[in-house]
């Protein structure tokens, strides 16, 4: 099967054509979303036969590298269109198809009736052809062609429906958002950019194998590492929304609910965990940038969930949500636990779309209303978003034994163990929060009276869009169980599975198995504790009384609006770098730099250039004689030079 | 030392100065004294008729075009011919596929009438083509139209 | 016997298209009004020659004792002929009824040009490549002028024939220079002892008027005067070919005299070749400023474009010779489809080409002008398309080695030349319609602009697999 690698790639790429091409000649939505879906549903059924044809192999004869063809080859730089099939490649394939297959039935229902049906059904292909090749790809530049396509596509579909409005700092049209989410992105992909010429300097080569190669022989602590890693970090902190660039993925809700799930939540975001897990032993040289990793990750992720308390927009709730476990992510990665991160990313792909589609369906239902102040008793009259909506929340909270559980608990335990007490105490915190705002927001929404307006009438909505949600509510459920610890009689099977992708890095940092069983045991069952803790206020709290936020934020006063206000960061952003550079490069770039240097000098190259060229067109006068003379002229130049030079 | 070309060379100069040193002491010599006679252009002692720049048929052209085609086939063929039995086959069947290509060219020559004196289809002139070149006053025809304006008076 | 047979057949390309040729003039003799089967005829006819083509490729070697080069290069060249000849067919099958010159010769010349293209470029004796050079130029005078009735076709014709037998008598009194130091006109033959006259001045003198003759066929500065004007006063197609064809020919035969066979690099030739490509490049990117009539802007960036592949014959090494050849089929497809779209613009008197006839024309033939903007995009050098990659490679070579400088006059006449490229593109889409009727779009003219786009693209996409097919030519 490894062989047909290609066809993952592929599949993809034709419905973008098919649909690019003729979508809008095809009149029927059905067909056209058929068309978008199946394209990534045999992208998934050819990952899946691979997979399994990876499971009967040796464990250590699991890794292949297809390549397709050169792609660019300029002296000692060659780089192929190649692919790299290995435990992680596979794992994060199947999740990117999987979820994504899902997420394309999901909006057959979803975008139905919209004008730009076809339009959003290519979009989304291109985007599961960039994140393939991001995930697939077996060299850097392959992989930043697809973290620059994912980039695009995130754009486009943020801005899909670029003529509504969109409030926000510094934005008022859906536009403004996508504009925010590229420039944002802009920085963290330069950053990738320098990491991956330095890469290029350092080893010569830009495939993973030989960097990974050539990794083996350095020092830890080296310098350059520190550099490279930072660097790339850096551009993780863009695609995957850490501090400080993870201010544009709240806005990126402007986009349709569908993208929101797919890219915003399940797939595109966790491109940062998945490349720092892919570099995992050049991060092993670095134990400085682990640190930062650890530490940036904490902050967020008890920083967005600390936001996402005081967010009344449902859509916006779950935005600072994905950024607080994307947080958990680089923790994890940060304390060297790639595993633990990398089994996230596949629970939190799970229950993150469940949630995004259910608030989705919610807001379909809803007639477009997000905010969940003027929800309230949807149970009733959506069963099944509710039931789904419910069991993802549990799994995000950390509920055993539901997928969440596993992994977070997993990430905490490495965080304390592996990495320091505080990183731990910081994980607990966010994980109390978010069992918090979850508990908040499924109350708010779902329990209690009704608070919506008399002229709404909230139905189901249909089968294409419940049978995902109840797909993925499912894998919320069992997705935990391929990574169930050791000490609680699992096999961890994800962590044997990821073993051999890691190997080198684990060699490298030489992590010991330090603590007891007895800890491990302790620290599970606080995880339990908080997530019934956090459970237990916020729905208690919030089925008493549907406003109380009102009288929470009347007693903390200011905390709670800077909580409400994301921590002012998109006005401090705003006021210290967008609006001086704007201005800088409005009356100094423009006026002076541009309009008078640089264009003074282009024009008089010009004029000079145009008026050489009105001189010399004399020459050329028509006569036959003439240019035979020149003829001549010329091959008494072209002789004399032979001869006499 | 000379070489052939050093000798060639010498050769072009001495001839250059033979031809140009003859005309000029040809014309420090000669008398300078034209007549009308002398300035005509010398036809076999016959007075000339109508303008030098005479029209000849254009057919005479192709004719001789067709002519010079088969003068070179001859020539190549003379020298062919000598030797062709020396270098065999070979030599025999390009000979024969010059021939026949040229054949084709006679036949091509054929079927499209350029071997008539006069084209099957004369080019009778027509009204439509004198057009272009002088504005015919046609009788009858509407003098110049009084302007709109003045016709509502 | 068997030996004729063998070298017959190893040069099939050749063979085929003159057969092709001889098929096609004779079904005109016999057949009235039978233009629409000579088109397929031909096209078919060449389609068959490039599989024969294809079919030779491995066949490296020589035939006719020594004259002619089989398989490998000759095949390549052959293949880009037959292709820019099908693609010139195409496009000619609708324009020559518009401009009323519908004669069935019109494909016969284009073919024996072919042919002729192909026996100069393949030509490992002097003699052949210039039976080559003369069989192509007559069949080019005679389509310069096909359009009898015409002044500007007449005058570009006379001028081409004057000045192209001018050329010509300089190329072959070159060869009679070499043949009298060297006693062989076989450039084998010659590269074999060239050690002994690389500076005799005699032999120098010889090489010089060859390259004078080459020179004049590509049209380098100074020997370019005729460009503009037999560009410009030929049927449009008629300068797509010629541009093409003919200037890939005499390229081809170039390269493979001057820079793989006689060893000249680091030798006052190769100051001659960049003084020239200099030359051609300031001039033809400079003068193309200032035309307003696209055939002779284009007939200025094609002599521009003859600078810049020089760049690669001056640099010499396998690289730089597999980047002209690169170059040469990435400028065929772009100024095809260039001047195809000239071709398809143009009124039936011939005119209509200027600058301001491709005003707005994106509201006019959306396609059309699309197709226009890839070949500009093209010609300037904008990757992925075709001729980005081409200039790389030259640039690279040269580099590599040592001429520096050509690069950076290279880069900076490219940079001249977005200006009036892009002024064509900026015309067609970013200003308001003129007031004329559409130009009518037949299907052939379509399909040939589509495949040009198409080769663009696919050369630029993936230039490894065209270069690999150069790999070890020489």
């Amino acid at each position: 099967m490894y062989q047909y690698v290609g066809l993952i790639v592929l599949f993809p790429l034709i419905g973008l054509f098919i649909n690019g091409f003729f979508g809008r000649k095809i009149k029927n939505e059905t067909l056209v979303g058929m068309i978008g879906s199946a394209a990534v549903g045999l992208s998934f059924l050819v990952a899946a036969g691979i997979f399994v044809e990876m499971l009967g192999m040796p464990e250590d004869g699991r890794s292949h590298v297809v390549t397709l063809f050169t792609w660019i080859a300029a002296g000692s730089f060659k780089v192929s269109a190649a692919y790299q099939i290995d435990q992680l490649s596979i794992l994060m394939t199947l999740v990117v198809t999987g979820v994504g297959f899902l997420i394309h039935v999901y909006s057959i229902g979803y975008m139905h009736g919209d004008r730009g049906f076809w339009r959003f059904f290519t979009y989304l292909n291109l985007f599961i052809f960039a994140m393939l090749n991001l995930v697939l790809a077996d060299n850097y530049l392959l992989m930043f062609l697809g973290w620059e396509g994912v980039g695009l596509c995130s754009y486009l579909l943020i801005g899909f429906w670029y003529d509504k409005k969109f409030p926000g700092t510094g934005i008022t049209w859906t536009g403004d958002a996508a504009n925010k989410a590229f420039w944002v992105n802009r920085i963290g992909d330069f950053a990738f950019m320098i990491g991956m010429f330095l890469i290029f300097r350092e080893f010569g080569s830009l495939t993973f194998r030989e960097v990974m190669g050539g990794a083996e022989t350095l020092a830890v602590g080296n310098n350059t590492m520190f550099w490279i890693t930072l660097l790339l970090f850096i551009g993780a902190t863009g695609k995957s929304a850490q501090i400080p660039l993870f201010i544009w993925l709240p806005d990126a809700m402007a986009g349709p609910t569908p993208v929101s799930a797919l890219i915003h939540a399940a797939t595109m975001v966790t491109a940062g965990v998945y490349m720092v897990a892919r570099n995992s032993a050049l991060y092993a040289l670095a134990p400085t940038t682990m640190m930062i990793v650890a530490i940036v990750g904490a902050l967020t992720a008890i920083m967005a969930a600390s936001i996402g308390i005081a967010q009344n927009d449902i859509k916006k709730v779950l935005a600072y949500s994905t950024v607080s476990q994307l947080g958990y992510m680089f923790l994890a990665l940060g304390v060297g636990a790639f595993t633990a991160g990398i089994f996230h990313v596949m629970t939190h792909a799970f229950f993150k779309a469940c949630l995004f589609l259910g608030s989705g369906s919610v807001i379909h239902a809803m007639h477009e209303e997000q905010d969940i102040r003027h929800m309230g008793g949807l149970k009733k009259v959506m069963p099944k978003t509710y039931w789904t909506f419910l069991i993802s929340s549990f799994a995000i909270a950390g509920f055993p034994p539901l997928s969440g559980f596993f992994s977070k608990d997993e990430i905490l335990w490495k965080a304390f163990s592996d990495g320091s007490l505080v990183l731990w105490i910081i994980g607990a915190s966010a994980a109390l929060m978010t069992a918090f705002y979850m508990f908040r927001m499924v109350t708010l929404t779902f329990e209690g009276e009704p608070r919506w307006a008399k002229d709404k009438h909230p139905h189901e909505s249909p089968a294409t869009m419940t049978i995902p949600l109840i797909v993925l509510a499912g894998l919320a459920i069992l997705g935990g169980f391929v990574g169930i610890p050791a000490v609680l009689g699992g096999g961890n099977a994800i962590e044997h599975w990821l073993h051999p992708v890691f190997a080198q890095a684990h060699h490298t940092m030489a992590l010991s198995e330090h603590s007891s069983h007895t800890t491990e045991y302790l620290m599970m069952g606080i995880s339990v504790v908080i997530a019934v803790t956090g459970f237990w206020f916020g729905r208690r709290m919030f089925l008493a009384d549907p406003e109380a936020d009102k009288r929470i934020a009347a007693k903390t006063g200011f905390l709670y609006r800077l909580l409400s206000n994301k921590y002012y960061v998109d006005e401090i952003y705003n006021g210290s770098v967008v609006r001086p550079l704007v201005r800088t490069s409005e009356s100094f770039l423009y006026r002076v730099f541009d309009v008078r240097i640089i264009d003074g000098a282009v024009n008089g190259l010009a004029k000079t250039t145009g008026w050489v060229s009105a001189m010399m067109r004399y020459v050329q006068t028509g006569v036959v004689q003439n240019y035979a003379a020149l003829v001549v002229l010329g091959l008494v130049v072209v002789l004399g030079l032979l001869i006499f030079s | 030392m000379l070489t052939e070309f050093g000798k060639a060379l010498i050769f072009i100069i001495l001839g250059l100065v033979f031809v140009a040193g003859g005309l000029l002491v040809a014309k420090i010599l000669r008398p300078h004294n034209p007549t009308a006679e002398k300035t005509l252009p010398y036809e076999c002692g016959e007075d000339p008729i109508g303008p030098q720049w005479m029209r000849f048929n254009i057919r005479f052209y192709v004719v001789a075009l067709i002519f010079i085609l088969f003068d070179v086939e001859l020539v190549l063929l003379f020298p062919w011919a000598l030797v062709y039995s020396k270098l065999g086959m070979f030599a025999y069947v390009a000979g024969a596929l010059f021939i026949v290509i040229l054949f084709l060219a006679d036949f091509y020559l054929w079927a499209k009438g350029d071997l008539e004196w006069i084209r099957p289809e004369p080019n009778v002139p027509r009204l439509d083509q004198l057009v272009d070149h002088m504005p015919l006053r046609v009788k009858g025809a509407t003098p110049p139209a009084a302007s709109p304006v003045a016709t509502s008076e | 016997m068997n030996q004729l047979l063998t070298d017959t057949l190893h040069t099939a390309p050749i063979m085929g298209t003159i057969v092709l040729a001889l098929v096609v003039i004779l079904i005109n003799a016999m057949k009235k009004d039978s233009l629409a089967l000579e088109y397929w005829v031909s096209l078919i006819g060449i389609a068959a020659n490039i599989g024969l083509a294809v079919w030779a490729f491995p066949l490296r070697g020589s035939a006719f004792a020594g004259t002619v080069m089989t398989g490998g290069f000759a095949s390549l060249t052959a293949a880009v002929f037959l292709v820019a000849a099908g693609l010139t067919i195409i496009l000619s099958r609708a324009y020559i009824e518009k401009i009323g010159v519908n004669f069935g010769e019109f494909f016969h010349l284009i073919l024996m040009g072919a042919a002729g293209m192909m026996t100069f470029a393949a030509g490992t004796d002097l003699v052949v490549t210039f039976v080559g050079l003369e069989l192509m130029s007559i069949c080019l005078y005679a389509l310069a002028g096909i359009s009898r009735r015409v002044h500007k076709s007449n005058e570009a014709a006379l001028k081409y024939f004057l000045l192209g037998a001018f050329a010509s008598g300089f190329f072959l009194y070159g060869i009679a220079l070499i043949y009298g130091m060297t006693g062989t006109t076989n450039i084998l033959g010659i590269a074999q002892n060239i050690a002994a006259y690389k500076s005799e001045p005699l032999f120098l003198v010889g090489a010089g008027l060859l390259l004078v003759g080459f020179a004049f066929k590509i049209g380098a500065v100074p020997f370019h005067m005729w460009v503009p004007d037999v560009y410009e006063g030929s049927p449009t197609v008629v300068s797509a070919f010629m541009s093409t064809g003919a200037k890939a020919a005499a390229f081809a035969a170039l390269l493979l005299v001057f820079t793989a066979t006689f060893d000249f690099i680091h030798s006052s030739m190769n100051t001659v070749l960049s003084v020239l490509a200099v030359a051609s490049m300031l001039v033809g990117n400079i003068v193309a400023i200032s035309q307003t009539n696209v055939k002779r802007m284009l007939a200025y960036s094609s002599i521009g474009h003859a600078g810049y592949m020089l760049i690669g014959i001056t640099a010499g090494g396998d690289v730089s010779m597999a980047g002209v050849l690169f170059y040469l089929i990435s400028y065929m497809f772009t100024n095809l489809g260039a001047f195809g779209v000239a071709s398809i613009i143009e009124n039936a008197e011939q005119q209509g080409t200027d600058l301001e006839n491709f005003r707005g024309l994106y509201y006019r033939r959306p396609l059309l002008a699309v197709l226009m903007g890839v070949f500009m995009f093209s010609l300037v050098g904008i990757p992925p398309l075709a001729g980005f990659f081409g200039k790389y490679y030259i640039f690279v070579a040269a580099i590599e080695n040592g001429y520096t400088w050509l690069t950076i006059v290279g880069v900076i006449t490219s940079m001249i030349s977005v200006y009036y490229y892009l002024r064509v593109v900026v015309l067609m889409f970013f200003q308001a319609p003129e007031e004329a009727e559409a130009p009518q779009v037949t299907s052939g003219g379509t399909i040939a602009l589509l495949v040009s786009a198409f080769g663009i693209l696919l050369v630029g996409l993936f230039p490894s697999i065209v270069l690999g097919w150069m790999g070890g030519l020489f």
